[in-house]
């Protein structure tokens, strides 16, 4: 327990947060001790350490951490860091090694953590044992794969991860499925996105259908003026239309696309793309060959149930958000209290036309681009975020846009009344509660209140 | 912002693809650039040209592999034209640039087109900060009726891989 404790639950009302929640740097180190060591953690894909020896160094939380495939094929999460004077041993981002060697003193660890060799073991003190698990590259306490998709946790108890995800199951099979061999692969390289801000404001852009026709006009308008007689190599085309689908009116998020929320601060945004309006559209010929292929692997009726599945982003609380329709996941990586790392990836369907592939390379260009049209934009949002929340301006920023629409849900969940509802940022705040008072982010579960908002402002 | 007008000046053009005549034309496009001319700096380029700056170093292909940019003729006009939008909030305030262009090389040359290599630095100033980027481009040129033009123009940052904040003023 700290000072703090007595504070956090204030910090939260109903329809608003405090703005110390994304500028205090005593409650981001607390919120990497009890969200980051706590919760599941995305950790990264199997397909990217397929053979044995495999691995890929990347961070848990701020924590270095290295996934990998161990010699019995086994997947692990160690982490990154040397038993004997704490140097980081595996410093490039991923490769295949035998083992993992110290280059401080050559402290030697199988894949799987436990050190394997010492020199100059002779010159320990009676009782140096080298078989002491404690003389390791220790092992995340829980590891666990959901289909492929590799989660750790920091806590040795707690619920299990198929319940924590809960519903959100469906969204990963949902990347899954679209596979005709029902199986995918992490592919293509990663972008980068840096930004000067609070991890936090990245996950609460991830669902905001009120913000592209505001934030991403520019791009938006200069889509929508670009004459299609121009030559295409067909991947600006894609690019585009989805430009210009960002310029949909309020009234198409209003009428057309829903929100639904789950405890543990997940959530995802529904019915935005169906395949017949979708980027790649019915009439792409690309699409038609991939609809094809679907059929003669998985049956007509398969498909048709697996297309119609139509979810943009999904956000599984703290760090991983993925859309299945083209293939994109992201993984936030907290710096500071004002920085954050972004690393996204893309996924190949195994079976699926190699031109299917082009098209999530160039729909990750535009929407998930570090030079990308629109997300530069978004970016800049972030960081001016976090330069306004440096003024002396407000202390309360408002959640509270659809507050009284909320409405319970199956599978325990809470949906908005349609996708401009801010349901999903109180949904996480109710999540980050529950993690930060008493380390349960089941309190996503809350029922909502709606009379609690007109009780606040008076 | 409005960018103040200029008068177009002619493009350079020698009548000969030698390595002089080229780094003539690199070093207007880049005065283009850096003085926010992207409707000119676009009208280098020829009307199914491509310009690509990869994510990876040594990139084979921009379409198995995401890349900071990678735009065909459409998107290109529409990347230049959201640059002279007032609501491109990303260039609120705009960058001011200024690039250095050096050791250019004719690696591949036929009578009417050739591919040049050149080095640059340039420096990006926006919002108190200052960001310094580097690398090699390639140019494919080519002689059309208004001077020398772009096919295809390709640009290795040295820290291609690196976490990068927005990329919008292009390089």
């Amino acid at each position: 327990m700290t000072v703090l404790d007595n504070e956090l639950s204030q910090l939260i009302a109903p329809g608003r947060v405090h703005r110390r929640l994304y500028t205090d740097p005593t409650i981001f180190e607390l919120e990497m001790q009890r969200i980051f060591e706590a919760a599941w953690v995305y950790i990264g894909h199997e397909s990217q350490v397929k053979k044995p020896g495999d691995y890929v160094a990347t961070q848990m939380g701020r924590k270095p951490v290295v996934l990998v495939r161990d010699g019995g094929g086994k997947v692990r999460v160690i982490r990154n860091q040397c038993a004997h004077r704490g140097a980081l041993v595996v410093a490039t981002d991923k490769g295949n090694a035998p083992e993992f060697t110290c280059c401080y003193h050559g402290w030697t660890y199988h894949l799987d953590g436990r050190l394997k060799a010492v020199p100059l073991n002779h010159g320990y003190p009676a009782g140096f044992d080298p078989t002491d698990p404690k003389l390791a590259m220790l092992q995340v306490p829980r590891v666990k794969s959901y289909r492929g998709f590799v989660f750790a946790s920091g806590k040795s108890e707690g619920p299990g991860l198929e319940e924590w995800l809960g519903h959100m199951t469906t969204s990963l099979d949902d990347m899954i499925d679209r596979a005709p061999e029902g199986e995918i692969e992490a592919a293509g390289g990663v972008f980068r996105h840096a930004y000067d801000g609070n991890w936090k404001v990245y996950f609460e852009n991830l669902c905001d259908a009120a913000h592209p026709l505001f934030t991403h006009r520019s791009s938006i308008e200069a889509a929508q003026q670009q004459s299609d007689d121009v030559h295409s190599d067909g991947t600006g085309e894609i690019a585009i239309r989805q430009m210009r689908q960002n310029g949909a009116p309020y009234s198409f998020w209003e009428e057309n696309v829903g929100i639904w929320t789950y405890p543990n601060g997940h959530s995802f945004l529904g019915d935005y793309h169906d395949d017949a309006k979708l980027v790649a559209a019915l009439n792409d010929p690309v699409f038609r060959d991939y609809i094809a292929t679907m059929e003669a692997k998985q049956g007509k009726e398969k498909t048709r149930r697996t297309l119609e599945v139509r979810r943009w982003n999904s956000n599984v609380y703290p760090n991983l958000s993925f859309m299945s329709q083209f293939q994109q996941l992201r993984v936030v990586h907290p710096i500071s209290v004002n920085e954050t790392v972004v690393h996204t990836y893309n996924y190949r369907l195994k079976g699926a036309p190699a031109r299917m592939f082009e098209n999530t390379i160039s729909f990750a260009n535009i929407v998930n681009g570090t030079g990308s049209l629109v997300l530069t934009d978004d970016l800049e949002i972030y960081t001016r975020i976090g330069l306004g929340l440096t003024s002396a301006g407000s202390e309360w920023l408002e959640i509270g846009r659809g507050y009284a629409g909320d409405l319970p849900a199956e599978h325990g969940g809470r949906r908005g009344k349609n996708s401009t509802s801010e349901v999903y940022i109180r949904n996480m705040f109710d999540a980050w509660l529950g993690y930060m008072a008493d380390g349960d982010g089941a309190r996503g579960t809350r029922a909502p209140a709606p009379q609690a908002v007109a009780e606040m402002r008076q | 912002m409005t960018l103040p007008q200029r008068t177009v000046q002619p493009r350079p053009d020698s009548g000969a693809f030698d390595a002089a005549a080229c780094e003539t034309f690199l070093v207007h496009e880049a005065r283009l650039l850096d003085e926010g001319r992207f409707d000119e700096w676009l009208s280098l380029f020829t009307a199914d040209a491509w310009y690509w700056v990869p994510s990876e170093p040594n990139q084979a292909s921009p379409r198995d592999t995401i890349s900071l940019i990678y735009d065909d003729r459409r998107l290109l006009e529409t990347r230049v034209r959201r640059l002279a939008s007032p609501r491109i909030y990303s260039q609120e305030p705009r960058s001011r640039t200024s690039r250095m262009i050096g050791n250019v090389t004719i690696e591949e040359a036929a009578a009417d087109a050739c591919t040049v290599r050149s080095k640059f630095q340039l420096l990006e100033y926006r919002r108190e900060s200052q960001h310094i980027f580097g690398g090699t481009s390639l140019h494919r040129l080519v002689r059309g009726d208004g001077g020398i033009q772009i096919v295809w123009k390709r640009v290795d940052l040295v820290n291609c891989d690196a976490p990068h904040e927005g990329l919008v003023v292009p390089f």
